[in-house]
């Protein structure tokens, strides 16, 4: 594993200067991957829109370059009983409109984010079953029916929008009209596909913003947006490709910093269908049989795929969350790379002989996954499961595979996938991906393997329902332990790993959402 | 004359028709938008809503028949990812392209006619033939490949160019215009040379082919008899015959170097159409999909009307020819 561990401590104590360095006249022109759809914080609910929001809008409680909780607009919370918990709002505050910030605003926000027209991915996820009650003006109870442990990790999603500005619509945040936070940056312009800009807020309640003004370009193609580094148009990327990294770390005017994401790339299975379409040489589906499953695992040579397919770049995975996490399992390691006990498994569970098998990937969501699909393909022939690797785009891949087959139901036998945990703890994957697949209640949404077992279902259920946080670590710690370990629900391959580079001279510290923020821009 | 319009007319429409047809009927096959838009946190009831706000529920030609009467009255949808109207979206990076598009017009007829003509009278000569091998380059080297080789030779390397985006534009009569700052222009020249390599290959070879025809010809012949300068021959007599074939076919070009200039903008971040266009298929963004297609389809179904329409007015052979059938 070639990860230093010294790029991350560089980066972390960089961070730390540049806090006390504080801010002087300067420009920031940051390379996006992907262009926001909206300025509007409550438009639209996806990856590129949550992290611009961060720079103007502030939720209640912020979670940091780890996802931790740390507070925003609200200074302290606690939960008062079982149902309730209580926010205490930082007195003081004021809009970039020059309105000032109270209980009023965090109620008009939790009533407008689930119900801005035309949305394509709402807010309502993280509002649903939560009623939010003004006390005072600087106090807040949000109660829910059921004991609900993650208000935290849901609330810091719902940004907070000034109540003078009730009937805004989208379009007048998108003009600027109404775009009024109380972020450390305010905003300016956007002028769709060439950029966004935004400029320092001096009346920040916090620590001032470290530049003067943020200009964000649009520059999807891989390639070209480490062109646009290398020729100094612009001064930090996010996503740089695993291919560029070699290259980029000889050249002297660059600096990389890498992080560990909350992203795991797995396996998934088809676990549902007594005869599955994408297997072949068998009339059963083998992958059923957890035997089959663990031989699989078994034969994956994590290692290989980190260092030769990654370059270095990913770190073996044995459960859903890297170490650190809260609620991962301290007992679970990488399967190690075993072919022989691999193909005795195959051989108790039946098939000697192994079987044939088509592995579906996207070709352009994770870091590299269509080669990660081939190199998984030439493993698992080794031990004589014959794989076809089928790779294809996003849009086409994901549909088919949650939704493609008779019914609604997921078309594919055997895929390739990633899942980035939003709360940043153990029981987002678990309850999205393992729990059985219920409508009615919402659980297992993304389980496109369909398992089910009710041991397991009942320890996520308590969990969920657990607000003590030791307790809750350790029953979401067993679930993990029973889902993987003994189950082998989805097969881990490894956590993705994340790379921004900037200009000599500044710094950035990764954050494991996979972020792309000005706000953790620093100077050296 | 007016039954000839009226029929191509009609024609016109019945293209456009079938043609929305299949975009509609194309875009739709791909997947499921929301799979793409939606958070993957959702759970499958806030899924089915994010379906149902879309109007994905319905039936597919329930949904072609709901955009056919909206596009009927100039309402191609509303952006699934913008949630504003796909026309204007698309109205909106017009300018842009348009832009881009005539930038790269301007140079390969400026650099190719030259070099074509050039190539025209010394064909034996060591620069013309290294013109024609250029040319071939030109038209072989994929636009991706080229975008990126230039943007690490004059942004990365030389460092005289900026790699990206549009740079500072000015508001001429409402739409903004970068060509006319010098930012601007630095920003507009990597790109517009990138999508004009391959029209300025054309532009060679139609050039150099039509002077060599045209230096044979007993105009020619006569116009040097007569004890005309040999730069007075070429660059009036000459020039002005072989232009004509030029002309028509960058005509025709240009209808393309608007459509197709999807890969240089996404190459140079260029905020134009096409980067549009290649952002709302990799987002499933079906309106703005099928608007900008109806829009393209539109433009060269309009530019093909004009045409017909021009050549029946030009030769009347042609018109009398359609009322016998």
């Amino acid at each position: 594993m070639n990860l230093s561990g010294s790029h991350l401590v560089g980066a972390i104590v960089a961070a730390g200067m540049f806090l006390a360095g504080g801010a002087s006249a300067e420009e920031l022109r940051v390379g996006l991957a992907q262009e926001p759809s909206s300025i509007d914080p409550h438009y639209h609910n996806l990856g590129p829109n949550n992290s611009f929001s961060m720079h103007v809008f502030q939720p209640l409680v912020i979670p940091d370059e780890k996802q931790r909780p740390t507070p925003g607009l609200a200074e302290s919370w606690k939960p008062i009983d079982d149902t309730t918990w209580e926010f205490k709002l930082r007195e003081g505050v004021k809009f970039h409109d020059g309105s000032d910030f109270n209980a009023d605003d965090v109620v008009h926000s939790f009533e407008r984010a689930p119900n801005v027209p035309n949305s394509p991915s709402s807010f309502a996820l993280y509002v649903k079953g939560k009623t939010v009650e003004k006390v005072d003006d600087y106090t807040v109870h949000i109660k829910t029916e059921e004991p609900y442990p993650l208000m935290v990790n849901d609330i810091w999603n719902i940004y907070i929008v000034s109540d003078e500005a009730a009937d805004a619509t989208t379009g007048d945040f998108n003009s600027g009209k109404a775009a009024a936070g109380t972020g450390p940056y305010r905003f300016v312009e956007w002028v769709p596909g060439d950029r966004i800009v935004i400029e320092r807020y001096d009346d920040y309640w916090g620590e001032k913003a470290a530049f003067d003004k943020v200009t964000f370009k649009p520059i999807n193609s891989a390639p070209a947006r480490v062109a646009a580094l290398l020729a100094g148009d612009v001064d930090v990327i996010g996503e740089v490709p695993t291919a560029d990294i070699e290259r980029l770390k000889a050249d002297d005017g660059v600096s990389l910093f890498q992080g560990v994401s909350n992203r795991i790339i797995y396996l998934h299975m088809d676990q549902f269908r007594e005869k599955t379409p994408f297997v072949t040489g068998t009339d059963k589906n083998p992958l059923l049989d957890a035997r089959v499953r663990k031989a699989i695992s078994k034969a994956i040579n994590r290692e290989a795929i980190v260092e030769r397919v990654m370059e270095g770049v990913a770190i073996p995975a044995g459960q859903l969350l890297p170490e650190g996490f809260f609620g991962v399992s301290e007992t679970l390691k990488p399967e190690p790379y075993d072919p022989e006990g691999a193909k005795q498994l195959l051989a108790e569970a039946g098939y000697p002989d192994g079987f044939g098998l088509t592995l579906h990937s996207p070709n352009n969501r994770y870091i590299n996954d269509a080669k990660i699909a081939q190199a998984v393909g030439q493993m698992l022939a080794r031990i004589g499961i014959e794989t076809q690797v089928d790779a294809m785009p996003a849009n086409v891949f994901f549909t088919r595979a949650s939704s493609g087959g008779p019914d609604n139901s997921p078309e594919f036998s055997f895929i390739l996938v990633g899942w980035g945990s939003g709360t940043g703890e153990a029981s987002s994957p678990l309850r999205s991906l393992l729990a059985t697949y219920n409508p009615d209640t919402g659980s297992g949404a993304s389980n496109r393997g369909r398992m089910s077992n009710p041991e397991l279902d009942a320890l996520i259920e308590e969990a969920l329902q657990t607000v003590d946080d030791e307790k809750r670590a350790q029953l979401l710690a067993d679930a993990t332990d029973l889902a993987i370990g003994e189950l082998q629900g989805i097969i881990p391959l490894h956590y993705q790993v994340n790379t921004w580079a900037t200009r000599k001279g500044l710094t950035y510290t990764p954050r494991t959402d996979e972020r792309t923020v000005a706000l953790m821009v620093g100077k050296e | 004359m007016s039954v000839f319009i009226i029929r191509r007319l009609l024609q016109a429409s019945l293209v456009i028709l079938v043609m929305s047809l299949l975009v509609f009927f194309g875009v739709n096959v791909i997947g499921n938008p929301v799979d793409i838009l939606i958070n993957p946190d959702f759970t499958q009831e806030q899924r089915e809503a994010a379906i149902r706000a879309l109007g994905l529920h319905l039936p597919i030609h329930e949904q072609y028949f709901v955009f056919l009467k909206n596009a009927v009255q100039g309402d191609l949808g509303i952006s699934f990812v913008f949630g504003e109207p796909a026309l204007k979206l698309i109205v909106q990076r017009m300018p842009a392209t348009l832009e881009l598009a005539f930038a790269a017009l301007f140079l390969s007829i400026v650099v190719g006619i030259p070099l074509g003509v050039y190539a025209g009278l010394h064909p034996e000569s060591i620069a013309g033939r290294t013109i024609m091998g250029a040319s071939i380059l030109g038209f072989s080297l994929p636009t991706f490949w080229v975008g990126i080789m230039m943007i690490m030779l004059f942004a990365v390397m030389l460092g005289w160019l900026p790699s990206t985006g549009r740079g500072d534009t000015v508001e001429v009569l409402g739409i903004h215009v970068s060509f006319l700052t010098w930012d601007g222009l630095r920003h507009l020249f990597m790109p517009a040379l990138n999508l004009a390599l391959l029209k300025m290959s054309l532009v060679i070879r139609l050039a150099r082919a039509g002077t060599r025809e045209v230096m044979h010809q007993d105009y020619v012949k006569f116009a040097r008899a007569k004890g005309l300068s040999r730069r007075r021959v070429v660059l009036v007599h000459v020039l002005k015959n072989i232009m004509i074939p030029v002309v028509t076919i960058l005509g025709l070009e240009l209808g393309s170097l608007i459509a197709f200039s999807v890969v240089t903008e996404t190459v140079f971040a260029w905020p134009g159409m096409g980067k549009l266009i290649i952002d709302s298929i990799q987002l499933l963004d079906r309106p703005v999909v099928v608007a900008y297609l109806m829009i393209i389809v539109f433009m060269f179904v309009t530019i093909n009307l004009v045409v017909d329409v021009l050549y029946s007015l030009l030769d009347p052979r042609v018109r009398l020819q359609d009322l016998k059938e």
